[in-house]
């Protein structure tokens, strides 16, 4: 009984706010009913017991009905409600209040007490002194020596030898079971500045070990979205052996900076404008990411941009003091996904 | 101002920019003391430990091996003295009787006298321990009996008024189930009180109960935690655990006498380089590289208490003992202060007294309450 005195009641308020009767021949055949019915005292408002909601009809079809025309009266109700906000402000003209900002991830983002300031004299002296100083200061000039894990696959070595491309004074060695930790004193003793290490599963690239060699910091990526030269759409032409210029974007706290301070080691200092060249490294929501354009002024304030060259994103894992040695070394910070990853406007890097 | 309040700092941190930081927990304010005035990474602080008198000095071992002077009454540096000798940092400071007894990593253990100036280079006793020594503990129950350990170095007690061989040195493990030799690496000693027990943990992630009075010299217990290297450690003030931490951040408390794991604390993102517990408050104060001083609740509740963010990488931490945690004594350092302000206030109650006659009397005496309250509420110092 209460079922179909919803049922007609509901109709009943439908049937004469709507004219184009885009339902089924049960809603008309009930309106129709209804109407000879009570002919006299058409029900204007909805007849629902107090506290009756949608998801309670039984019958699926039927529920589905209602749910979908809640939802259009829904749209149509917000639709009014923009046309009259607009009307309202364009009535106001200059008086109008400024437009409020919409809410992003980005916007709410958790007060980070790490986030340097500028002018920091204790922060500034601690990363005059660190391990990278000697690059920053000019002493030393990067030499990369890029591998892979053991045995890798077409996708990987293509984008170890891109990789060097983009990277100016840099070699690719095949890793032929040689254990890193051998690796790296052969390394400091040839001079190399930094090792990277492509780490590799299932065919396709899932890790980056970016290491700097004398005692440097070790940090270690997760990397995803791998996009070789040939599956870049639009792409320019194969980059030039000139020195590109770089972006980091977005590393506000003391461990970006760290980390940022680490991508910047990698290329020279000098950076040929002649080439047009530049590496990206964008930080954004704590995944880093890469990319390398070529771009060309076309007045004062346009740029053309052509995507070269591999791109793919990275996610810190852990920053390890000292060279690479997983079991004894000593973490400078370590990813822990059920510690830090609770709150969604909270990031680290 | 900030000097003068020093002594009232909870939290005493050595950094490895040669930093020492004072934290107050209560006023959340962390102050910086360096030597000359600024950080100087070679003066990266290796280890702290209090001096003389109580918890009115700290010696502040540095990596250039010299010892500093700092006290907390006055909050300044007041002297330093090069202890000389070995190759790398210090590994242990301690002070006993007027001597400052220091280990550094290649094992060279000296005896210092402590004179205010540092006329004598030369040392009381020296006494080689072995290299590779990752750390020095000296008993607080007998001040002339340390402790060394370290990579490959065994446990040694030694008695520095007794003779040259130590009182008692460990014996290593028995070979495991492959009949391999189990590696030695000794990072962290602590002397158990009330009994001659001596704890340690590895960096092959153990933590071992030796006991020099029973006829074995091999550890008496021994458990695991983890996978990673254990790098500190410090008993509880209950007696019967320690609170471990590893290079992953992760601390545990390990109860001793059975073996057991009985909780983890969570929070730490890096190494953890110095832990030290309250003597009776379930308070933790951690410190490590990823830059930040956590000072936990050990039980009812375990959780964290407070996080200072201190932008270098912290080495060594000092809790302060003290049981007045809570209560900022009124400072009688400043008595012309406060007779200065009473002088004003009389003045004021003089002209209140006049003019609240003709209206409300009972304004006065709210007026009065505000008064008193704003005046116990003024800091004494300002913000680092």
């Amino acid at each position: 009984m209460a079922k179909s005195g919803n049922k007609s009641g509901g109709s009943g308020k439908k049937s004469l706010k709507r004219k184009a009767a885009t339902e089924e021949l049960q809603e008309s055949a009930v309106a129709e009913h209804e109407a000879t019915e009570s002919g006299v005292q058409p029900p204007k408002t909805a007849a629902f017991p107090p506290g009756f909601s949608i998801s309670e009809i039984k019958n699926k079809q039927r529920r589905h009905l209602m749910f979908t025309r809640w939802k259009q009266q829904q749209r149509k109700e917000k639709l009014a409600a923009k046309k009259r906000l607009k009307k309202e402000r364009e009535a106001l003209g200059d008086k109008a209040p400024p437009k409020p900002i919409p809410k992003t991830i980005d916007n709410q983002r958790v007060y980070d007490e790490t986030i340097v300031d500028p002018n920091d004299e204790e922060v500034a002296y601690d990363e005059a002194t660190d391990e990278f100083a000697s690059y920053f200061n000019r002493q030393t000039s990067p030499k990369i020596l890029i591998t892979t894990s053991d045995r890798p696959h077409g996708r990987t070595v293509r984008l170890c030898e891109q990789l060097s491309t983009v990277i100016p004074n840099s070699h690719v060695y095949y890793r032929r079971g040689l254990a890193l930790k051998k690796i790296i004193p052969q390394c400091i003793s040839r001079d190399f500045t930094d090792l990277i290490v492509v780490n590799e599963d299932r065919k396709t690239p899932n890790g980056l070990i970016l290491s700097h060699l004398p005692n440097g910091p070790t940090a270690h990526f997760k990397m995803s979205s791998v996009r070789l030269r040939k599956e870049i759409k639009r792409r320019g032409k194969d980059p030039t052996e000139h020195i590109p210029e770089i972006i980091l974007n977005n590393f506000t706290t003391r461990l970006g900076h760290s980390v940022g301070r680490m991508f910047a080691s990698l290329f020279p200092h000098n950076p040929q404008f002649i080439g047009r060249q530049v590496a990206t490294f964008h930080n954004q929501r704590d995944y880093i990411f890469f990319r390398f354009h070529r771009y060309i002024f076309k007045s004062e304030k346009k740029v053309g941009i052509q995507e070269l060259g591999p791109c793919f994103t990275l996610k810190l894992r852990s920053l390890q003091k000292g060279t690479f040695d997983s079991k004894y070394g000593e973490y400078e910070w370590i990813h822990k996904p059920r510690e830090m990853d609770t709150s969604r406007r909270k990031f680290h890097l | 101002m900030a000097s003068a309040a020093a002594r009232w700092n909870h939290v005493w941190v050595g950094t490895e920019t040669g930093i020492l930081k004072g934290v107050n927990l209560q006023r959340k304010q962390a102050v910086n003391f360096t030597a000359a005035g600024q950080p100087r990474r070679e003066e990266a602080v290796s280890a702290l430990c209090w001096g003389a008198g109580g918890e009115t000095q700290i010696l502040v071992g540095c990596a250039d091996r010299t010892v500093k002077h700092f006290s907390t009454e006055e909050g300044i540096f007041q002297g330093q003295r090069h202890c000389p000798g070995g190759e790398g940092t210090f590994r242990g400071l301690a002070q006993a009787d007027g001597t400052l007894i220091t280990c550094v990593d290649s094992g060279i253990l000296r005896v210092w006298r402590e004179d205010d100036k540092e006329a004598s280079s030369d040392p009381l006793l020296e006494l080689r321990v072995g290299p590779g020594v990752c750390r020095m503990r000296q008993d607080p129950a007998h001040p002339h009996v340390v402790a060394t350990g370290g990579k490959e170095n065994a446990l040694k007690v030694w008695d520095l008024q007794g003779s040259e061989e130590p009182v008692f040195r460990a014996k290593n493990v028995r070979n495991d189930w492959l009949d391999l030799r189990v590696p030695i690496w000794d990072q962290d000693i602590h002397f158990l009180p009330g009994s001659q027990k001596l704890v340690t943990c590895t960096g092959y992630h153990q933590v071992r109960v030796y006991d020099p009075a029973s006829p074995q010299r091999r550890p008496v217990l021994e458990t695991n935690y983890g996978d990673y290297p254990l790098t500190a450690m410090t008993l509880t003030p209950g007696g019967n655990s320690v609170i471990v931490g590893n290079t992953h951040g992760q601390l545990a408390e390990i109860d001793f006498r059975q073996g057991r794991l009985l909780g983890c604390l969570k929070g730490l993102a890096g190494s953890v380089r110095g832990l030290q517990c309250h003597p009776s408050k379930p308070l933790l104060a951690s410190c490590g590289l990823d830059r930040v001083l956590r000072v936990h609740r050990i039980q009812n509740p375990r959780g964290l208490e407070h996080k200072v963010y201190l932008k270098s990488q912290l080495n060594c931490v000092l809790l302060s003992g003290r049981d007045n945690w809570e209560d900022e004594p009124q400072e009688p350092q400043e008595p012309n202060k406060v007779r200065s302000e009473d002088t004003e206030t009389d003045e004021l109650w003089a002209s209140l007294e006049a003019a609240a006659k003709r209206k409300l009397p009972d304004l006065k005496q709210t007026q009065g309450a505000l008064q008193t309250k704003r005046r116990k509420k003024r800091p004494g110092s300002t913000s680092p």
